[in-house]
């Protein structure tokens, strides 16, 4: 059951990514970059990681595919012309995952058979947060207010 | 029983299929009966009759509706991108009827039980964002992006308040469940004053923000700008035609439904009676009851105030409803804290009230009234 869902989501995510690298109009490529970033989410819900898979989705397709559409919606007016296939592109990629592969093929705790482990619920997340990395949680919230009224300072009508 | 008759994965399947197929034939009826009825109501408001013309008091106009949406031509513009344009509407209502989902609509009837509830309906719910973009993006027509732009504007200045609104209730029950919410609202002081979240000073208040938010999520009237006839034809959906409006249609109603849902699950006691000894009565007849009530006020609204204007409906979010989802977090740990007594309800008014009179007053007195300056695109 979990290997056919697992094949079905892999192709699905592959594929998604595939069209997102290859597809002619820049649009239609980060439409199927949220196609992936299920794909993703999907994998997360396979292995019991509801949470993230939730914020997967909230984050990658609520707030950054929008983000990316707009961001080529409002900066390019060559939106729809035809992109040329970047050989330099195929080249960085192909070593990234060669690199990657290499370091994941000798790490060490690839052969330990990991023994049954409770899935994590989303009260032991918030108990974690709330208790050993409350200080973590706050740093990143001011970050976030930080960045909140930078983009609001950026945006401020200049007053005459 | 059955686990020795048929494999594990024909029951779960079968299980699977039983819930979506009576989540599905119970909103679209109530979506088809809420269409005739909010025209009805309507019509009442205004002094008309309303539909009257097909079967009993026009109770069938919703098939007479189906019939002629299904045989109308579906026109897709010639410069339009046909994959996206056709994607929009099925992405749309997909996300809107996942959302139903996750809703506890009787005692043990949770279509689709998972830990995080809640979070997933915010979640799905933000897919609605990229739907509406395709739709406006993919029809390549001015007024379709024009009014996606404002759509989506609107949508994510609201979820933040309308996420913060919840954040008390989950605060207070400790679990993102949407039947351990329920649960959490299950007493009764004396048999007849129901522990229900809406009767505590923050519930209150984070009930209105989050109605009020969950009114401009499904683009209800006085916050319909992105589909302002007026203005921008009929916004992202101004190329669409046929079924595939009917769609976009169906998929604003569902979505109305399931925030509405969502609403009575968080702060009206989900499928609890009012009184202790109306128990006795159907968990989910008191569900659809409050629903009812809820789509009520929905159509009320629509029948009385006028439209907003785009740049009321956004100095509302960020200047008074944010600041007010804030301060529901607050009272709400003010309550918790001094004991959910007396005490507790008293302190925990007075934050609010203090916080709703600072606003009122600073977002008063900045108020000028002057001519209204225009800026236009370039």
């Amino acid at each position: 059951m979990s290997t056919v869902a697992f094949a079905a989501i892999a192709i699905l995510t592959l594929a998604a990514a595939l069209a997102a690298a290859t597809l002619q109009k820049l649009m239609h490529a980060a439409l199927s970059f949220a196609v992936m970033f299920v794909g993703i989410s999907a994998f997360f819900f396979l292995l019991g990681a509801e949470f993230i898979g939730l914020v997967q989705i909230f984050v990658y397709i609520g707030a950054v595919a929008v983000l990316i559409v707009f961001t080529i919606l409002l900066t390019r007016h060559d939106a729809e012309k035809v992109r040329g296939f970047n050989w330099s592109g195929v080249i960085v990629a192909v070593a990234v995952f060669a690199g990657l592969g290499w370091a994941i093929s000798k790490t060490k705790s690839l052969s330990i058979v990991p023994q049954q482990i409770q899935p994590v619920t989303v009260q032991r997340i918030g108990e974690l947060l709330m208790t050993n990395y409350v200080w973590p949680l706050l740093c990143v919230g001011v970050l976030l207010t930080v960045a909140l009224i930078g983009a609001l300072i950026l945006v401020m009508e200049e007053k005459s | 029983m059955l686990s020795g008759r048929a494999p594990d994965w024909v029951i779960q399947a079968a299980s699977s299929l039983l819930n979506i197929v009576a989540l599905l034939g119970v909103f679209l009826t109530l979506f088809a009966l809420i269409s005739v009825l909010e025209r009805k109501i309507l019509g009442r408001m205004q002094n008309r009759y309303g539909p009257n013309r097909v079967g009993p008091f026009g109770l069938f106009q919703p098939v007479a509706d189906g019939i002629k949406m299904l045989i109308k031509e579906d026109i897709v513009p010639a410069r339009a991108d046909k994959i996206v344009h056709f994607l929009a509407p099925v992405l749309i209502a997909a996300t809107a009827i996942l959302s139903l989902g996750v809703i506890p609509y009787g005692r043990n009837m949770t279509p689709f039980i998972i830990d995080g509830g809640i979070l997933f309906f915010f979640a799905v719910g933000s897919t609605t964002e990229l739907a509406v973009f395709m739709a406006g993006w993919g029809s390549n027509n001015k007024f379709s992006m024009l009014g996606a732009m404002r759509a989506i504007a609107q949508m994510i200045s609201y979820e933040l308040p309308l996420i913060i609104t919840v954040l008390p209730v989950v605060m207070i029950v400790g679990s993102l469940n949407p039947d351990k919410i329920v649960a959490g609202q299950s007493n009764y002081s004396l048999g007849v004053v129901p522990h229900w979240f809406v009767f505590t000073p923050w519930g209150a208040v984070a009930f209105v923000l989050f109605f009020v938010s969950g009114l401009v999520e499904s683009n209800r009237t006085p916050f319909d700008v992105p589909e302002g006839e007026s203005e921008i034809v009929a916004g992202h959906m101004t190329e669409y035609s046929g079924f595939k409006y009917a769609t976009f249609f169906m998929a604003e109603y569902i979505g109305m439904f399931a925030i509405s849902g969502l609403g009575v699950t968080l702060f009206l006691g989900g499928w609890h009676a009012p009184i202790h000894f109306l128990e006795f009565i159907p968990s989910y007849v008191w569900f659809f009851v409050k629903l009812s009530i809820l789509l009520f006020v929905y159509i009320w609204l629509r029948g009385t105030l006028p439209r907003t204007r785009v740049d009321q409906i956004m100095n509302f979010a960020w200047k008074f409803m944010l600041p007010m989802a804030f301060t529901c977090v607050i009272a709400a740990a003010v309550w918790h804290y001094i004991g959910r007594g007396l005490r507790g309800w008293l302190w925990s008014l007075a934050v609010i009230a203090v916080v709703y009179f600072t606003l009122s007053i600073l977002l008063d007195s900045r108020r000028k009234f002057a001519p209204r300056t225009y800026r236009f695109a370039e």
